[in-house]
């Protein structure tokens, strides 16, 4: 095997990661954007209940892929992970910060001691699944606009592009969109039909938003990220179109009730578009400024890594599944 | 020293980015004992309450379990901003040496998966597992723990003594991961703070027990609540010397001058005093109590044997001295008083005697916790600031290593705001829920209850409380809950 189909190899399996925190984490993300719009204590304790018992069980398994990411990068790609952290220091930061906020929030809220605390926990936890999405989302427009050089680049231009802009908007809408679909599902599964009358046209508007932001991020990335966007014109297309019927897909089985479907569909709308960045993304690391092969470790360092990557997937990947199928089973949707 | 230090603004960066590493790992280090060693004390309670029929102990693997949901929060959060750092903070070491050490870090990737799947699993499982299967879930919990903290060390322990590389005309090259992993120092770090974990959680659980005793809750639940964590504790207590022991020999060839300045040893010599206490002032030790050969004996196993001095290497390349001294020493003497508060609880017990009904005897073993921690704390400074300047023991100095970023001096006050503020939080909703087993409730109905589910008149400042399960704890352990189990009986 060449060095280049290894590094090549090694990079799809962290990109597994971006895919899957961008769908699990982002859902859990998205709960917390709902859990701000919720209303009040007394109109959104329902609504509030529910995304407590959908991501109570999964957050951190969830959250545990964006260290997967970090890692394989910093380990496969050092020098690019150093040049993404040290020009990008001030929305990882943030990031942090948000990731800080929104566990921490969570995690208090609901042992918390008086209704009022929980008030301020919760706005944490929801104020915090807002911005760092959003921010993630910037960092990368940042990378897919070609902004992140090598050697270091400005620390507030590079993030602060209309790609940057435009990608934090998406990332914060799409999260909004796929935790309204999980929020519907489970609430129609538990049998919450208030929670589910609530979610639902929530859904249908976040996915239409959804689309309109998804049409207004082309035409930006087409200005400001031309080598990201001819590469999504040629190669992506496929997976670009397949996220568009996959969108509209959703938006049929939400309208017909039938939350499953629109769930899994959702699932694929936003998986395919983050797999299509992914896609254009190649060969590089940093668009048009670190290409893979320039900026990847030691090739005994990659072998081990697709080695971990193996025992990741007899270990930990069906105890994830585990975890999965038990909080979808009837006896754990209930209360 | 200070105006030099303050003369370049590369050196505040320094400074502050040395104090966020600092800060953030010290605050981190706490609870991912918790993640090491808490689920392994549940084990036993939990074991106990269903093979034993122990209606207390499963009292309190059940609310041990919410504690934990809390703590590993707040742990998962805080490592996550660790591992932000060593990009923010270190890029001069993630960037030359990231494919060096990376390996580890994936492997750790794979223990942090399998315990947040389990801890999920185990948090939301009491009432919706059969209870056999439910307790078997620690197991994976457990073992990830292990396995964690393994390669956590496994770092740690290249910095201090690196491996798997080779550095021609400074670019590094031949880079075998495994060696890098299974380094000369790792196995003796990695036992010495598996042990330090269970110590830190089981004294930290059984203060929490001991306070409730000594205000005047003495049942049998209080009891075992203390005793469980404090046996565990016990043990691993009278572990940590030797192996502490075992590393300190090593450090005489592996990191002299880490050696050196934590005997306050000045000229390398044989037949070298031990130096308790005293501080270093211009190259002079400055008070502390000298007992002639001990220094040898202990820290090289013989008294004929050299023990290294600070004066063997450059002044730039000395760590500060007396931190290091003062902090092994806080360490060794909270060590050695840990052993002997809980060998004596355990002698007088089998003699007969019940420390517990001892108010003095209470009271310091609410102390322990705390006592735990500092040794912890001073462990970690002896081992990070000894190794100063460097941050790859003689290959990489920190200087080198530090972002070329101005202003770490801000994200540092951030961190110190926000890890203040979670700490306090995170204190203020344990004493909450503490409070709330007390007065006979469980769990919340929700996180956020509509008032109205209030009954009226119910607890003490009722407008604003939250609406709570009315079942006492005995009802707690037979019905087997799950979190969020408010629907009242």
């Amino acid at each position: 095997m060449s060095d280049v189909g290894l590094i090549d190899i090694v990079a799809a399996l962290m990109f597994i990661g971006v895919l899957a925190y961008a769908i699990f984490g982002g859902a859990d993300f998205g709960s917390g954007v709902w859990d701000l719009l919720a209303g009040d204590a007394r109109h959104g304790g329902a609504v509030r209940a529910q995304i407590d018992h959908s991501i109570g069980p999964v957050w951190e398994a969830n959250h545990v892929w964006l260290i997967y990411i970090l890692v394989f990068m910093w380990t496969a790609f050092p020098l690019g992970f150093t040049a993404l952290m040290t020009t990008l220091f001030i929305p990882w930061l943030l990031v942090g910060l948000g990731i800080v906020a929104r566990g921490a929030g969570f995690a208090f809220r609901k042992y918390s001691a008086s209704l009022r605390s929980a008030r301020l926990y919760g706005a944490i936890f929801a104020g915090a699944s807002l911005f760092t999405p959003f921010f993630l989302g910037m960092i990368a427009g940042a990378v897919a606009s070609g902004r992140v050089p090598l050697e270091g680049g400005d620390l507030w231009t590079s993030w602060t592009g209309p790609a940057s802009w435009v990608g934090g908007v998406l990332a914060v809408v799409s999260c909004a969109f796929l935790a309204a679909c999980f929020l519907t599902a489970d609430a129609a599964r538990a049998g919450h039909d208030e929670v589910v009358a609530w979610m639902r046209p929530r859904a249908l508007v976040s996915g239409a938003v959804a689309g309109v932001v998804a049409i207004t991020a082309a035409v930006t990335l087409h200005l400001d990220a031309p080598t990201l966007a001819e590469r999504l014109r040629t190669r992506g297309a496929g997976l670009v179109a397949l996220s568009a019927i996959a969108g509209v897909a959703t938006m049929v089985w939400l309208w017909q009730r039938r939350y499953a479907l629109a769930r899994v569909a959702a699932v694929v709308a936003v998986g395919s578009i983050v797999a299509g960045w992914g896609v254009a993304q190649w060969p590089d690391l940093l668009v048009d400024t670190a290409p893979l092969d320039a900026v990847a470790g030691a090739r005994p360092t990659l072998v081990a890594l697709i080695i971990v990557f193996g025992i990741a997937a007899v270990t930990a990947v069906p105890a994830l599944i585990w975890l999965y199928v038990l909080v979808n089973t009837p006896r754990w949707s209930e209360d | 020293m200070l105006s030099a230090i303050l003369a370049s603004e590369t050196s505040i960066n320094l400074l502050a980015a040395r104090y966020q590493m600092a800060l953030s790992l010290g605050f981190h280090i706490v609870l991912a004992c918790f993640g090491v060693a808490f689920p392994a004390i549940i084990f036993i309670a939990h074991w106990r309450g269903i093979y034993r029929n122990d209606a207390d102990a499963l009292v309190l693997a059940k609310r041990w379990s919410k504690v934990a949901a809390v703590l590993f929060a707040v742990g998962a959060v805080s490592g996550t901003i660790l591992s932000f750092e060593m990009g923010l903070l270190w890029p001069g070491l993630m960037g030359p040496y990231g494919d060096v050490i990376g390996l580890p870090f994936a492997l750790e990737g794979i223990a942090f998966f399998t315990e947040a799947v389990f801890l999920g699993i185990y948090l939301f499982g009491w009432g919706r597992l059969a209870p056999r299967t439910h307790l078997l879930t620690l197991l994976p919990i457990m073992t990830a723990g292990v396995v964690g903290t393994f390669c956590i060390i496994a770092v740690n322990a290249w910095m201090n003594a690196p491996a798997g590389f080779d550095l021609v005309d400074g670019v590094v090259t031949n880079v075998d991961p495994m060696a890098a992993m299974f380094n000369r120092a790792v196995l003796g770090q990695f036992v010495h703070m598996w042990v330090a974990a269970f110590m830190v959680t089981g004294f930290l659980v059984a203060s929490a027990y001991a306070v409730g005793m000594l205000r005047g809750r003495r049942d049998r639940l209080h009891r075992l609540g203390f005793r469980i964590p404090f046996a565990v504790a016990t043990v691993f207590a009278l572990v940590q010397p030797f192996v502490g022991h075992v590393i300190g020999l090593r450090l005489a060839t592996e990191q002299p001058t880490k050696l050196a300045a934590m005997e306050l040893a000045t000229e390398t010599e044989a037949r070298a005093p031990l130096i308790i206490g005293g501080v270093l002032v211009d190259g002079e030790v400055r008070g502390g109590i000298e007992i002639p050969d001990l220094g040898s004996l202990i820290a090289r196993g013989g008294v004929d044997r050299e023990v290294p001095g600070l004066n063997d290497v450059p002044p730039e390349d000395r760590p500060p001295a007396n931190v290091v001294h003062w902090s092994f020493q806080t360490m060794i003497a909270m060590g050695m008083a840990l052993v002997a508060i809980g060998a004596g609880y355990w002698l007088a017990a089998w003699r007969g005697r019940d420390l517990l009904r001892s108010t003095w005897f209470l009271r310091i073993a609410a102390l322990t916790g705390a006592m735990a921690v500092v040794a912890l704390e001073t462990g970690w400074i002896t081992t990070e600031v000894g190794r100063q300047p460097w941050m790859v023991n003689q290959v990489l100095r920190v200087a080198d290593s530090v972002t070329p970023n101005n202003g770490v001096v801000i994200s540092l006050a951030v961190l110190v705001i926000v890890y203040t503020a979670m700490g306090i939080a995170a204190v203020r909703v344990l004493l909450s829920m503490s409070r709330r087993w007390r007065d006979g409730g469980a769990d919340l109905a929700t996180p956020y209850g509509p008032p109205d589910r209030v009954p009226v008149g119910v607890g003490a400042s009722s407008g604003d409380a939250m609406p709570r399960a009315g079942d006492g704890p005995q009802d707690d352990a037979s019905r087997q809950d799950g979190p969020g189990g408010g629907d009242a009986p």
